[in-house]
């Protein structure tokens, strides 16, 4: 074993494989400082290659995307409040406003490390996980991992803003929203409309972006300023981020454990391990004051778990073939075209072992190399943070939407981010913690799929497990650690939505309307769980119930006047000091009329409009510059539609006309 | 000018032979796509058995397809499979350089009658049959060491871990009912490797896998004495009768296993013939290439050609062990016959499916 271990470090050293490597790398960077886009599409775009490739180079360059995208998309979390994947939507929470207080410098160079410590610490646990992982994951039944669920649900306790039973509504409208398509147990179709979309549910990447970035790109766009405003500068805190992340070194070691733990998890994945990272250090800390106002330790755990989890995630899909993401099922797809078939022979020393730790070293150099190449592009790339925002906001918009519509590469993919992104601005707006959304709507599918086959493969005393116990004792503390307030602290959890004035009587109307509309949206679930199934119907009648009780707390107290609560809260109540006239509608409205180009026009003669209409009213620059920026914007989408052989969604136009490449 | 009627004459013939060389030189079949682009679409995302199916079979397509178009493989995801097979049904191209890929999860909700499907397989043109298999295995320590013994299976309960009641394992559900196993079907899983997963936590206690997933994982357990193969679901040979798979020539299939068990062959009913039309679909024609019927004869015969080609070229034949296994691969009129078999279900069969799926499942059609 520590021979295979050696001449797999061999192996990898060679001109070719560093090649591969570095290729991977350079792809990775770029797609992840893309916003949005992550692991799927940077294997997508090598896929065409790998065919005929030599194993080891493949593999090599393969990992190297996987490795480095969840350390490039941390750009666009700290400078942009974008997530960069959905790897690293906790760091925005604490992440962005460092950057806003001209800090960009200090956080990303405190991610970076944070993620290449994670990155080759995850790679170091894999070394000595893999060969006793297989004992390990199948210890693991659906009982734990339905335990595990709950365990990751509980984070909405930490994040839950001033008013806990707002998070719990919170918490339970995202997993309303993920229930949303065929039910685990029978198949069932619930609260689809009749709409083939639906069936399969509202894809995760969709909902992350319409939460966080289309909110984000509202509100800047309302500033009327660049994001760092007047601040101009990345900040000289280079040296002050690289020694906050050795203050933390217990903390990056228990992260990337933590990871790569989770990540290994076979069908639980990744998709939740920043928020838990995040809850982590939020539980573990004396002075909680600072988080989601610009703590730097609330970027560094997310930021070494995500980079660990992406070495844990390989683990079932190696040994067991069974991928624990979107990014991983396309690397088995990838595997197989190699010829290599993931089993049980990758963790044989006599047989595959040799691939797996070129794995594991590709993982440890594409953490290092890709840290260093961020390091040195971060000056480059965060000088975006100082123009205008109105020249940015139509790539943005872009991209965002290129994002999006990976999901099923349709028009509906534009409308659910349309509409996911209206849900979003009102739950910032309101107080509402987004985070618990999305913790809800990521774990919906899976705790209701596990909580059903534990009861169908060991009936109700799966409950007893031993390592279940555990898991919920481990639980328990969690939400313990949580909620306990520190002498002299005020609240105890994470303020994730900013703060509010207090609402007048006249004024508190929008609020009651949401609250109102939420209630009647988990009245609906409820409803929707009486025409199926007994089978499929407990979970939304459940859940809905829940939910209706907890928006009721919100609602009640508002209604019958009662305005001192922790329930009032209403960002838009003061007036901003620079605002665009009609707010938050008008800047939706941009949004919603691209869609309805594209609904119209395609995907491609609406993105041209828009870029010129947009730039000419809210930039208001020169034809000239108009032309040029649109003519970039045109440049890129073609590159990547070309690569990834793409159709863009088409419109009406499409419809009666055969209209030649892109247009069509 | 002064033109001569023998000028005029040579002119009309030269003219009227330009007009009509292309007409006659496609009769001869000299179809070519040269500097063309052929879109493979398929109906699923990256990352899968039908992207990788594709993906492999891309670059040996383009070498042997007349003039050697670039070939592309365009993953349509969205609506369980069928959204990408409704959209390509929808605006069909006639000029041969869109192609599709179809599989099971396409043929199931259309023999069900699935009000969703929007296609209809008499309008495809089949031109290549990708047949896959699987076997069936139980715990090694259940004292049974093969089918001959099956009538002590009767008397324990199964578990078995499901990927839905139209999935796949719809084709596993009717032969265990037709064995007179005791199963019990959890479902909710989301592939086979969690099903796979399920059996060595030891959760589930019948399982199948595909064929090169069953070498790959299931092979050392049987080697360990940790399981044991009843058998396999079998190959369909040219006539259409079911045979043993030739991956696996020593494990029983469906067929001879009930025989094993009961000393005679399944009664005809309709039970057995939903099963055979859902197990034809789903394995031995679990994958296809298919073209629109528009497309013209000359065209839809290079690619037969083509594929036939592709199916014999020593490249594909040295690598294709991982992606394809060891079945034939059907092309030209090996095609047609399974594609017939595969997407053909007689009424009473379907209204039988339709009936045990409503009343077993709540699955509404």
């Amino acid at each position: 074993m520590v021979d295979t271990f050696f001449t797999a470090l061999a192996t990898l050293l060679t001109f070719q494989h560093m090649t591969a490597l570095s290729t991977g790398v350079v792809l990775g960077l770029v797609v992840g400082v893309l916003p949005g886009l992550g692991g799927i599409v940077g294997l997508s775009l090598l896929l065409p290659f790998l065919y005929g490739m030599e194993a080891t180079h493949a593999l090599a360059m393969m990992v190297g995307v996987l490795a480095v995208i969840p350390t490039s998309d941390t750009f666009a979390s700290i400078l942009m409040g974008i997530p960069g994947s959905t790897a690293s939507q906790a760091t925005v929470l604490d992440g962005f406003p460092l950057a806003k207080k001209g800090e960009a410098a200090r956080a990303l160079a405190a991610a970076f490390a944070a993620s290449m410590v994670g990155g080759v610490f995850g790679a170091l646990v894999l070394t000595a996980f893999v060969v006793i992982a297989r004992p390990v994951i199948l210890s693991f039944g659906t009982s734990e991992l339905f335990a595990l669920t709950i365990f990751g649900l509980s984070m909405v306790g930490v994040l839950a803003g001033t008013s806990l039973t707002k998070g719990i509504a919170t918490a339970a409208l995202g997993l309303v929203f993920g229930m949303v398509g065929d039910a685990p147990a029978t198949g069932e179709y619930r609260m689809e409309f009749g709409s083939l979309y639906l069936i399969d549910g509202v894809p995760l990447v969709i909902v992350a972006l319409g939460l966080f970035a289309v909110p984000e790109i509202v509100d800047l766009l309302r500033s009327q300023s660049s994001i760092a405003g007047s601040t101009h500068t990345l900040g000289k805190g280079w040296r002050q981020g690289l020694r906050d992340t050795w203050a933390c070194r217990w903390l990056v070691l228990r992260c990337s454990g933590l990871g790569t733990l989770i990540g290994a998890m076979p069908g639980l994945g990744g998709s939740v391990v920043d928020w838990i990272a995040y809850g982590h250090v939020v539980q573990m800390s004396k002075d909680r004051s600072e988080f989601g106002k610009g703590d730097i330790r609330g970027v560094i755990a997310p930021e070494s778990a995500n980079n660990a989890c992406a070495g844990g995630t390989l683990i079932p899909t190696l040994l067991f073939g069974i991928p624990g993401s979107g990014a991983t099922a396309v690397f088995l797809s990838a595997l197989i075209l190699i010829g290599v078939q993931p089993g049980p022979s990758m963790a044989d020393p006599a047989r595959d072992l040799d691939l797996t730790y070129t794995v594991v070293w590709s993982l440890a150099v594409a953490s290092v190399l890709g840290t260093a190449l961020c390091i040195a592009l971060a000056p480059y790339i965060a000088r975006l943070t100082t123009i205008p925002y109105a020249l940015i906001a139509p790539f943005m918009i872009m991209i965002v939407s290129f994002a999006a519509f990976q999901a099923t590469r349709s028009l509906q993919d534009m409308i659910a981010l349309l509409v996911m992104g209206a849900i979003g601005i009102f739950l910032r707006r309101f107080g509402w913690p987004r985070p618990a959304f999305l913790i809800g709507f990521a774990l919906a599918t899976q705790s209701e799929r596990y909580l059903y086959q534990a009861v169908q493969f060991s009936g109700w005393g799966f409950m007893g497990r031993p390592l279940v116990l555990l898991i919920i004792a481990v639980t328990v503390l969690s939400i313990w650690l949580s909620v306990r307030k520190r002498p002299g602290e005020a609240v105890a959890a994470v303020h994730t939505e900013g703060s509010s004035a207090l609402a007048g009587p006249g004024q508190v109307w929008p609020q009651v309307a949401f609250a109102a509309a939420t209630t009647a949206a988990f009245a609906f679930a409820v409803v929707s769980g009486l025409s199926v199934s007994l089978l499929a119907a407990i979970f939304p009648i459940a859940i809905g119930l829940v939910g209706m009780v907890a928006s009721g707390f919100v609602l009640l107290p508002l209604l019958r006047g009662r305005l001192t609560t922790s329930a009032n809260f209403d960002a838009e109540l003061a007036p901003r000091e620079n605002d665009v006239r009609g707010g938050a509608w008008a800047m939706l409205g941009w949004l919603a009329a691209f869609v309805a180009a594209i609904a119209l026009l395609g995907f491609f003669a609406a993105l041209i409009v828009f870029f010129v209409v947009f730039l000419r009213v809210m930039a208001r620059i020169s034809w000239a510059r108009i032309a040029l920026l649109t003519g970039v914007a045109c440049a890129f989408m073609l590159m990547l539609i070309r690569a990834l052989n793409l159709v863009l969604p088409g419109g009406l136009l499409q419809a009666y006309f055969d209209l030649p490449w892109p247009f069509r | 000018m002064n033109i001569s009627r023998r000028e005029i004459l040579g002119w009309t013939v030269a003219a009227g032979s330009v007009a009509v060389l292309p007409g006659w030189a496609a009769a001869q079949g000299a179809v070519s796509f040269a500097g063309k682009t052929v879109e493979w679409t398929i109906p699923f995302g990256e990352g899968g058995g039908s992207d990788a199916w594709a993906r492999f079979f891309a670059p040996y397509l383009a070498k042997h397809l007349p003039g050697n178009p670039t070939v592309l493989v365009r993953n349509v995801p969205g609506g369980g499979g069928l959204s990408g097979v409704n959209a390509f049904a929808q605006r069909p191209q006639d000029d041969g350089l869109a192609i599709l890929g179809v599989s099971g999860s396409n043929q199931f909700p259309y023999l069900l009658g699935d009000r969703r499907v929007q296609y209809d397989y008499k309008d495809f043109t089949p031109v290549l049959v990708s047949p896959t298999g699987g076997v069936v295995y139980i715990p090694g320590d259940y004292g049974v060491a093969d089918m001959s013994q099956g009538k002590a299976l009767l008397e324990r309960e199964f578990v078995f871990a499901n990927t839905g009641a139209t999935s796949l394992d719809l084709v596993l559900m009717l032969a265990y009912d037709l064995l007179g196993l005791k199963v019990r079907h959890v479902f909710g899983m989301s592939s086979r490797g969690e099903t796979r997963l399920a059996f060595e936590r030891g959760e589930a206690n019948i399982d199948y896998q595909t064929s090169s997933s069953y070498l790959a994982n299931i092979v050392p357990l049987v080697e360990a004495g940790k399981a044991v193969p009843l058998f396999s679901l079998g190959a369909l040979d040219a006539d259409g009768n079911v045979v043993r798979d030739p991956t696996f020539p020593d494990i029983p299939h469906f067929l001879e296993a009930y025989e094993m068990m009961y000393g005679r062959p399944p009664e005809p009913s309709e039970k057995l013939d939903a099963y055979i039309a859902f197990f034809s679909a789903g394995f031995p024609a679990q994958k296809m290439v298919v073209l629109p019927k528009s497309v013209a004869p000359e065209i839809v015969e290079a690619y037969r050609t083509a594929f036939a080609n592709a199916v014999a070229d020593p490249d594909l034949q040295a690598n294709k062990e991982k992606v394809l296994g060891a079945y034939m691969q059907g092309t030209g009129p090996a095609a047609q016959r399974l594609f017939a078999i595969a997407t053909t279900i007689s009424p009473e069969a379907k209204a039988w499916m339709q009936d045990y799926l409503r009343t077993n499942y709540n699955v509404q059609i």
